[in-house]
C-alpha cells in the first residue's frame, strides 16, 4: 500500500506543490492547513510522515511536533519541517521538539523528494 | 485541480488583500506588535508560496520586505510612515507583477529594481549577506579515495523519526562501502532502554565523492551524534607501497585501543586479533572492522600499482641529448633546403622539399617527447618532506597530488626541484595552522597540501595550494611600504599586492624559523622558475588558504621567436614577451631629444636602440621598427631596422666562453646558414637603466 504523507502549510501553493510532487512519486497526500487541523486529521486516520510548515496561524509547526511526539503512535513518525534561510534557529527549535529533519524553503521537487525517499521510502 | 499557477493567483490575492489591511492598520497603530506580525506573515506566505509556484522575482520582492518587518519585528528598525507607504507601494507592484504573468502589462524592471534597491538600503548594515565564493577547490573529487566513518548515533534517534538502515543505505550508494555494526555499548537486558539506539556502526567507504558528499547524508542527525570521518587512502595519496597499516596501528587509531595496551599484546606474540578479543580488549566487532579497513586498501594499492607498470626501456640521458641536437642541426638544413628550393622554379625539388619538412617537424615533435618525462616522480620526492617538516613544526599535514602524469621536459623537471621544496615549506610553515588553531577556525584538523600539474596550451600549469591561513594582505603591503617597495598612498589590486611578496628582500615572517622565513625566499623562487622562461603567480583567500602557480614551458630546446634585422645582423626576440611592433620614424626620433621614449597610445614607453648596445655601425633606415616587450619592470621599446616575422627557433647554447655575455641567452641557426644571437630582453632592460644611472653620475 501506498505510503501516506501529510503535507501542513497554510499556503495552498505550498500544499498544491507537496500533493503533486509526492503524489507523482507514489506517495498517498493527506493534506492540512494548520497545525491544529494536523492533529485533529491525525486522531482520525494514520500516516507514515509528516511534512510541516513552520509559521502558520491557530498552532504553528513547532508546537505542532511537539503535540505528534507525545502521542504514543507517533512517537517515531519521520517529521520533515519546512523552514526558510532566514530562520536559521527555528532549525534548532524544531529539532529540540523532535522533527527528523528540514527542508528550506523555496525547494525544488527534486529535493523534496530525496529527502522523503530517504526518510521514507515508498 | 486547478494549475498551480491558478492556485498561486488566487491565494496571492487573498494575501495581498490581509497585507493591505495590515498596513493600512498599521499606519493608525505604528506600536502595535501584533500588526507587525500579520504584515510579516503575509509576506513570509506569499514569499514560499511564490518560489515554489516560480514567481521568483515575487519571492525576491517579499523576501526583501519581509527581511526589513523582521528587523521592525526584533527592534532594530524604527516602523515610520515612509516605510509604510513603501511597503504599500511594493504590495501595488506584486499584483502588478503577478498580473503581467496572466496576461496583464509587464512590469518595467526598473521599477523592480528601485523598489528591492530601496528595501534594501533600509537594512543596518550588518544583514547585508557576506558574498560567498572562493577559488580555492578542494583536491579531492578526482578519482577514488577511502574513507573510514565512524557513526555513532546519540540514544534518541529512533525517537525522532530516522532509521538507521536508511542512512547507511544512502552511504551504501555513495561507492563501494563495508559497513560492521558495533555492539559493545549494548547495556544488559536489565539496564537496556527499548527506546534507545545503543549501536554505532563503522563504515569502510570507497567513493569518487568527497567527504561533504558523505556528510550529506548524516546532515539530518550530525548534531546529535558523533560523526568520524577520516580519509585514509586516495589515488593521489603519497603513500603508495601496496602495504598497508597493521591492524593493531588502526585499531589505536581509531581509539579503541590505548597504545600501551597494544605494546602489551604485541609483546605476547600471538595472533594480535585473537589474543586482544580473547582478553576483552577490543570488541570482534572493532577487529571485524578494522580488518575490513586493511583489507580493502591493500587491495586498491594493489590494482593501482599494477596500473602503472607499463613497457618502457631505459636510455641514457646524453643519448637522448645528443638527439634532440641533432634534430636542432636537421631543422636547420631542412629550413635551408626549403629557402633554396622556393628560389628554383622546380616543382619537383619543392615537393620534395616540403615533404622533408613535413617529416622533420614530425620527427622533432616526437623526439622532444622522448626527452618528456610524468611529474609524478618528483611529486612523489616531497611525501617524505611534508612528513618531516609538519612533524618539526608540530603541525599535521597531508600532501595530495594531482596530474602527476602530466609530462614535462627533463630538464625543466630537474631544476623544478628547489623551487617546489621552497613553496610546500613555506606552505607548512606560514599557512598551514596548528591543529588547535585549525579546529577552532572550523576546518579539519589536518591541513592540507595539493600539488598538481596541468597541460595549458604551450605550458604546464603547476599548482602548490594549501588550506591554511591565506596571505594577510595588510601586512604584506605595510612591509612593502616600509621596505620602500610601493608608496604608502599606491593602491593596488590585492592580485598586485600578495605578488610583492616576490620581490628581493621581502619577508613578513615576524618570527624567523629554521625552515623558511630568512627572508631569501620568495624572490629566489621566481628567479629560478624565470631561468625556465617560466612564471610564478600567488592567489590568496584569507583563512582558505594560498594558491601559487607556476607557469612552464614545455620544452627549453625550442622556442617561438619573432626574427629582426639591425644593420647586417640578425636577432631573435622571444615573441612571449613581444607585445606589438610600432613604426619610428626618424623624425620622432629626433623631437625626442635623445631621451629615447615614445608614446604609446598614451603610455610613454622607453626605448633602446639595439644598434647602440650592439655598436652597429651602418645607415638607419628612414622608418625603424619598435617592438614592444612586457617585463617585469613594464613596456620596454627595443629598436631595429626591420621586423621579419615569426621564427621557430632552436636554441643552440654559445658555448662556455660566451656563457656569461649580458643580453644573450643563445643562438640559432638560420635557414640560410646564418647565425642569430637570441636576446635576453630582461638583462638588456636592467643593463640600459644602469648605464643611464652611470651617465648621470
Amino acid at each position: 500500500m501506498a505510503k501516506r504523507v501529510m503535507a501542513v502549510d497554510d499556503s495552498a501553493t505550498v500544499r498544491q506543490v507537496l500533493q503533486m510532487t509526492l503524489e507523482g512519486a507514489g506517495y498517498q497526500v493527506v493534506e492540512a492547513v494548520d497545525g491544529r487541523d494536523a492533529l485533529d486529521k491525525l486522531g482520525r486516520t494514520t500516516v507514515d510522515m509528516m511534512v510541516t510548515d513552520l509559521n502558520m496561524p491557530n498552532m504553528d509547526g513547532i508546537d505542532l511536533i511537539r503535540h505528534v511526539r507525545q502521542s504514543p503512535g507517533n512517537r517515531f513518525m519521520p517529521i520533515i519541517m519546512l523552514t526558510t534561510e532566514s530562520q536559521p534557529e527555528k532549525k534548532q527549535e524544531g529539532k529540540a521538539a523532535g522533527a527528523s529533519g528540514w527542508i528550506v524553503k523555496p525547494f525544488k521537487p527534486e529535493q523534496l523528494l530525496a529527502v522523503v525517499r530517504m526518510i521514507c521510502p515508498a | 485541480m486547478s494549475s498551480l499557477a491558478d492556485t498561486f493567483r488566487d491565494e496571492a490575492g487573498e494575501l495581498l488583500q490581509e497585507l493591505e489591511a495590515a498596513l493600512l492598520a498599521l499606519e493608525e497603530n505604528p506600536d502595535e506588535a501584533s500588526l507587525v506580525d500579520r504584515v510579516f506573515r503575509a509576506l513570509h506566505t506569499l514569499k514560499g508560496a511564490g518560489g515554489l509556484a516560480g514567481f521568483d522575482a515575487v519571492a525576491e520582492l517579499c523576501h526583501e520586505a519581509e527581511t526589513v518587518f523582521e528587523e521592525v519585528r526584533s527592534g532594530e528598525q524604527h516602523l515610520d510612515r515612509e516605510l509604510v507607504s513603501q511597503a504599500l507601494q511594493a504590495k501595488d507592484l506584486l499584483r502588478l507583477m503577478i498580473d503581467a504573468e496572466f496576461g496583464g502589462a509587464a512590469v518595467e524592471p526598473a521599477r523592480l529594481a528601485g523598489m528591492l534597491a530601496a528595501f534594501r538600503n533600509r537594512l543596518a548594515p550588518t544583514a547585508v549577506a557576506p558574498g560567498a565564493g572562493g577559488f580555492l577547490a578542494s583536491g579531492a573529487g578526482r578519482g577514488q579515495s577511502t574513507y573510514r566513518i565512524r557513526f555513532r548515533p546519540g540514544p534518541g534517534l529512533f525517537r525522532q523519526g530516522i532509521q538507521p538502515q536508511l542512512l547507511l543505505g544512502e552511504l551504501c550508494r555513495l561507492g563501494e562501502a563495508v559497513v560492521v555494526a558495533q555492539l559493545d555499548h549494548v547495556p544488559p537486558l536489565d539496564e537496556l532502554d527499548p527506546e534507545a539506539c545503543h549501536v554505532y556502526w563503522d563504515v569502510i567507504l570507497t567513493t569518487g565523492e568527497d567527504e561533504n558528499a558523505i556528510r550529506d547524508v548524516f546532515i539530518f542527525v550530525e548534531d546529535d551524534c558523533e560523526l568520524h570521518i577520516q580519509l585514509v587512502d586516495a589515488d593521489g595519496l603519497v603513500d603508495a607501497d601496496g602495504d598497508y597499516k597493521k591492524l593493531g596501528e588502526i585499531l589505536v587509531e581509531r581509539g579503541d585501543l590505548p597504545r600501551e595496551e597494544l605494546e602489551k599484546f604485541l609483546a605476547e606474540k600471538k595472533r594480535l586479533g585473537e589474543a586482544l578479543v580473547a582478553a576483552g580488549a577490543v570488541d570482534g566487532g572493532q577487529i571485524e572492522s578494522a580488518l575490513a579497513e586493511q583489507e580493502r586498501i591493500q587491495r586498491l594499492r594493489r590494482e593501482r600499482q599494477a596500473a602503472e607498470v607499463s613497457d618502457s626501456i631505459r636510455v641514457k640521458s646524453e643519448r637522448l641529448d645528443k638527439l634532440v641536437n641533432l634534430i636542432g642541426e636537421l631543422v636547420t638544413v631542412q629550413a635551408r633546403l626549403s629557402q633554396l628550393a622556393n628560389g628554383r622554379e622546380d616543382a619537383v625539388l619543392l615537393a620534395v622539399a616540403e615533404e622533408v619538412e613535413r617529416l622533420t617537424w614530425e620527427l622533432r615533435d616526437q623526439v622532444l617527447t622522448i626527452r618528456m618525462l610524468p611529474i609524478g616522480s618528483t611529486f612523489s620526492r616531497f611525501k617524505r618532506l611534508v612528513r618531516d617538516l609538519g612533524e618539526e613544526l608540530g603541525k599535521d599535514v597531508m600532501l595530495f597530488t594531482e596530474g602527476g602524469e602530466t609530462e614535462l621536459d627533463k630538464t625543466v623537471i630537474e631544476r623544478l626541484g628547489d623551487p617546489l621544496v621552497h613553496l610546500i615549506r613555506n606552505s607548512i610553515d606560514h599557512g598551514i595552522e596548528s591543529p588547535e588553531v585549525r579546529r577552532a577556525a572550523g576546518k579539519p584538523a589536518k591541513g592540507r597540501i595539493t600539488l598538481s600539474a596541468e597541460h595549458s596550451g604551450a605550458n604546464v600549469l603547476i599548482t602548490v595550494a594549501d588550506d591554511g591561513l591565506g596571505l594577510d594582505r595588510d601586512r604584506i603591503r605595510a612591509k612593502a611600504v616600509e621596505r620602500g617597495l610601493i608608496a604608502p598612498q599606491a593602491e593596488l589590486a590585492d592580485r598586485d599586492i600578495f605578488n610583492l611578496i616576490f620581490l628581493p628582500g621581502f619577508s613578513t615572517a615576524e618570527q624567523v624559523s629554521s625552515v623558511s622565513g630568512r627572508g631569501v625566499g620568495m624572490d629566489v623562487v621566481r628567479q629560478a622558475i624565470e631561468s625556465l622562461r617560466g612564471s610564478v603567480e600567488v592567489a590568496s583567500d584569507p583563512g582558505r588558504g594560498t594558491r601559487f602557480v607556476l607557469k612552464l614551458p614545455l620544452t627549453l630546446a625550442i622556442i617561438e621567436g619573432l626574427l629582426v634585422d639591425v644593420g647586417s645582423e640578425r636577432f631573435i626576440l622571444p615573441l612571449a614577451d613581444v607585445e606589438e611592433c610600432i613604426a619610428l620614424t626618424r623624425a620622432e626620433a629626433a623631437a625626442t631629444h635623445g631621451r629615447n621614449l615614445v608614446n604609446v597610445r598614451g603610455e610613454i614607453v622607453p626605448y633602446i636602440p639595439l644598434s647602440e648596445v650592439f655598436s652597429l655601425g651602418g645607415e638607419r633606415p628612414e622608418i625603424e621598427q619598435i617592438v614592444i616587450a612586457r617585463l617585469d619592470a613594464g613596456r620596454v621599446g627595443f629598436v631595429v631596422d626591420r621586423v621579419i616575422g615569426e621564427h621557430q627557433t632552436v636554441i643552440k647554447n654559445l658555448g662556455r666562453f660566451y656563457q656569461g655575455v649580458n643580453g644573450i641567452s643563445g643562438a640559432t641557426i638560420l635557414g640560410d646558414g646564418h647565425v642569430a644571437l637570441i636576446l635576453d630582453l630582461p638583462q638588456l632592460a636592467v643593463q640600459a637603466v644602469q648605464l643611464e644611472q652611470a651617465a648621470c653620475r
